[in-house]
């Protein structure tokens, strides 16, 4: 499942984090987060709302919503820091470098130029190439993600595609520029469930086939596990859990998420009752002392409250719980 | 065992016309949608029904069918073989009592300015339910304690409250007038999994201490998987398949509800294959001639084209496809 270990990461995120600057104090969006992404690996980052996961990925794009801003720590991309380029800068890194996609293609769409002129100028901002060229490559890549009658098509607006294949556009539109690592933020999160599918298969595809890597964020555990070669879950603005997919949804190590895993209603299994964590994710204004989980978890000890577990190797997987940093095995399912 | 609540023939249809002067002057059409177009099911006493399907297929429209938000087009709601088009009346008070819904966005179906105390206190206080400010107060706290908030809540602002609670909220105002049944309308698509969780729970020990009757909305199925008894798919304002939970799901008969389940991501991952899913829902506006599913079927032939094939039991199945009923699949 895992591609073969190597020896240099395609984007490194170390100890970032991210602060919101308000009236009434500091609030810290990510606290010493890192991972790393491989050449055309596939990372998941799942969580529940308010967990962090967009802003990882807003980070890393250079979109964070001002106040916030990168406090601490560092991004690099192809071993060179993006975190505190220049505006302009960071401009020419995303869609050449980087590329984006969005939970709402409504709103990634311009709706007054033909999706044509919005891909053609992506191409043309980028790469060397005459005007011709470009709108033969937009074609192209019209096809490879499945929009049938794409030389008719390319000249139509936004409102004139159903929403499966606006986001087909945003695909064509992310890739356009053949950047190395995608950021995909939800992007099936607004579209139903059999046009999810395609969509997924469509972006594994396509990225395999351009040799992209892609961090996908979604809260959907069963995208997930479809796609992603790697995956870590993330709780209050920190990463709880992070391993090869398949042992995080089969063996998790962290309480938090097993439970996760515990309150998905299964397709395969009848049970009376989900398994169910008490109570909510904490606000940022009151993250607890200790591990931020610690209030709602079953195992919790007298460590877990006064001191923050960093990521621990627990097996296959590392988790931040103190759980594995005595007894590895200890925290069977 | 009676059925509590009765569809027959159900169906809902909109008129989207342009204004008249447009129709007029520029001679446009006159447009309708059939959001939902001939839907008959029955649901017994203290089970659950859920409907699927993707948006625009006309769920949510049946749900407020049935609790009398919409005045239906054509065919009848008989609940507790009483006509339910009389809880649209001035007098059908008594029937509007026993039945309640529950919205989708906790966030839009509070209201910002109420405490949760008069929330919940309204349908008390509407239908003269409790005499006297004190025996209100003990009652709403009951209602709030039976879906896991404390009594001292009710003096909080919806604000105050995480979106699994306020769902909560939602669900002790319905039940505040002692219905018989919840019509759910994607109760849980706004929460997170742990709290969706939560309140599935909550909903599960609900029907099991009041014997209360559900219709789940959802396009969810593994939720509707773990919460009904009895499963109906919608397609374009129409049923095209009605069976028993075990049954749809370990053996779906009707292509869509085939695709449906396909489409659902592997989390699992036992590397079963799967058959991409083709196409997009139609454009409700123009559906397709005959059986509305037909352009994305791998079995449509020409008699699916032409003729619809209407709702009919096949081997202990509703079931609305010509494939299924030649023996075809």
């Amino acid at each position: 499942m895992a591609p073969p270990a190597v020896s240099a990461p395609l984007l490194e995120v170390r100890h970032l984090r991210v602060e919101f600057p308000t009236r009434r104090g500091t609030l810290v969006a990510l606290d010493d987060i890192s991972f790393s992404i491989a050449p055309g690996e596939i990372l998941g980052v799942v969580g529940e709302s308010g967990a962090g996961k967009s802003l990882t990925g807003a980070a890393i794009i250079g979109l964070l919503d001002p106040p916030g801003r990168v406090a601490a720590g560092e991004i690099r991309f192809q071993g060179r820091r993006i975190d505190n380029l220049s505006y302009e800068e960071m401009r020419k890194m995303r869609g050449r470098s980087i590329g984006a996609i969005f939970q709402d293609p409504l709103t990634s769409l311009n709706p007054l130029y033909t999706i044509g002129r919005q891909i053609t100028e992506t191409i043309q901002t980028h790469l060397q190439v005459s005007a011709l060229e470009a709108r033969s490559r937009a074609i192209r890549l019209l096809q490879e993600t499945g929009i049938p009658a794409a030389e008719a098509r390319i000249d139509q607006y936004p409102h004139q595609f159903s929403g499966g294949m606006r986001q087909r556009v945003v695909i064509a539109l992310a890739l356009a520029a053949e950047p190395k690592l995608i950021v995909a933020d939800e992007p099936t999160t607004a579209l139903d469930v059999s046009i999810q599918a395609q969509i997924i298969a469509l972006l594994k595809r396509l990225c395999r086939e351009h040799g992209a890597a892609v961090m996908l964020v979604t809260h959907d555990m069963g995208v997930i596990a479809e796609t992603c070669d790697r995956v870590a879950v993330m709780y209050a603005g920190r990463i709880a859990e992070i391993g090869p997919v398949h042992e995080v949804i089969h063996s998790p190590r962290h309480p938090y998420t097993v439970g996760l895993m515990g309150s998905i209603p299964a397709m395969d299994a009848d049970r009376e009752r989900l398994l169910q964590i008490d109570g909510a994710m904490p606000r940022l204004t009151s993250i607890p002392r200790g591990c931020a989980f610690n209030p709602r978890c079953p195992r919790a000890f007298d460590r877990c409250r006064i001191e923050r577990p960093d990521l621990i190797d627990a097996g296959a997987t590392r988790a931040a719980c103190w759980l594995h940093a005595t007894a590895p095995q200890e925290l069977v399912q | 065992m009676t059925a509590l609540v009765e569809v027959r023939d159900l169906a809902k249809v909109f008129d989207v016309s342009p204004p008249w002067l447009n129709r007029v002057v520029e001679r446009k059409p006159r447009l309708f949608v059939y959001a939902v177009d001939g839907v008959s099911f029955s649901i017994e006493r203290g089970k659950t029904l859920a409907l699927v399907g993707e948006s625009g297929c006309g769920k949510s429209t049946v749900a407020r069918l049935l609790v009398g938000l919409y005045a239906p087009t054509r065919g009848s709601v008989r609940y507790d073989g009483l006509d339910a088009s009389a809880a649209r009346a001035s007098d059908g008070r008594g029937l509007r009592r026993r039945m309640q819904m529950i919205f989708q966005d906790p966030y839009a179906s509070l209201n910002p300015r109420w405490k949760v105390a008069d929330i919940v206190a309204e349908p008390l206080r509407e239908h003269a339910l409790v005499a006297g400010e004190q025996q209100l107060t003990e009652r709403v706290g009951q209602l709030l304690s039976s879906v896991g908030l404390a009594a001292q809540d009710m003096e909080k602002f919806p604000h105050q409250f995480s979106g699994g609670q306020r769902q909560r909220i939602s669900i002790a105002r319905a039940l505040a007038t002692e219905p018989e049944f919840l019509v759910c309308d994607e109760p849980t698509s706004a929460l997170d999994v742990s709290v969706q969780a939560q309140v599935l729970n909550i909903m599960k020990e609900l029907q099991r201490a009041q014997g209360l009757t559900y219709l789940f909305i959802s396009h969810n199925l593994a939720v509707v998987r773990h919460v009904s008894d009895q499963v109906g798919v919608m397609y374009l304002g129409r049923l095209v398949e009605l069976a028993d939970k075990a049954r749809l799901f370990n053996q779906p008969r009707h292509p869509y509800t085939r695709m449906l389940l396909d489409a659902i991501p592997d989390i699992g991952m036992s590397g079963r294959s799967r058959i991409p899913v083709q196409g997009e829902v139609p454009n409700p506006l123009a559906p397709p001639s005959g059986c509305s599913f037909h352009p994305r079927c791998p079995h449509a032939n020409q008699r699916c084209k032409s003729e619809r094939p209407p709702l009919q039991t096949i081997g202990g199945v509703s079931i609305a496809c010509h494939a299924v009923e030649e023996g075809r699949i």
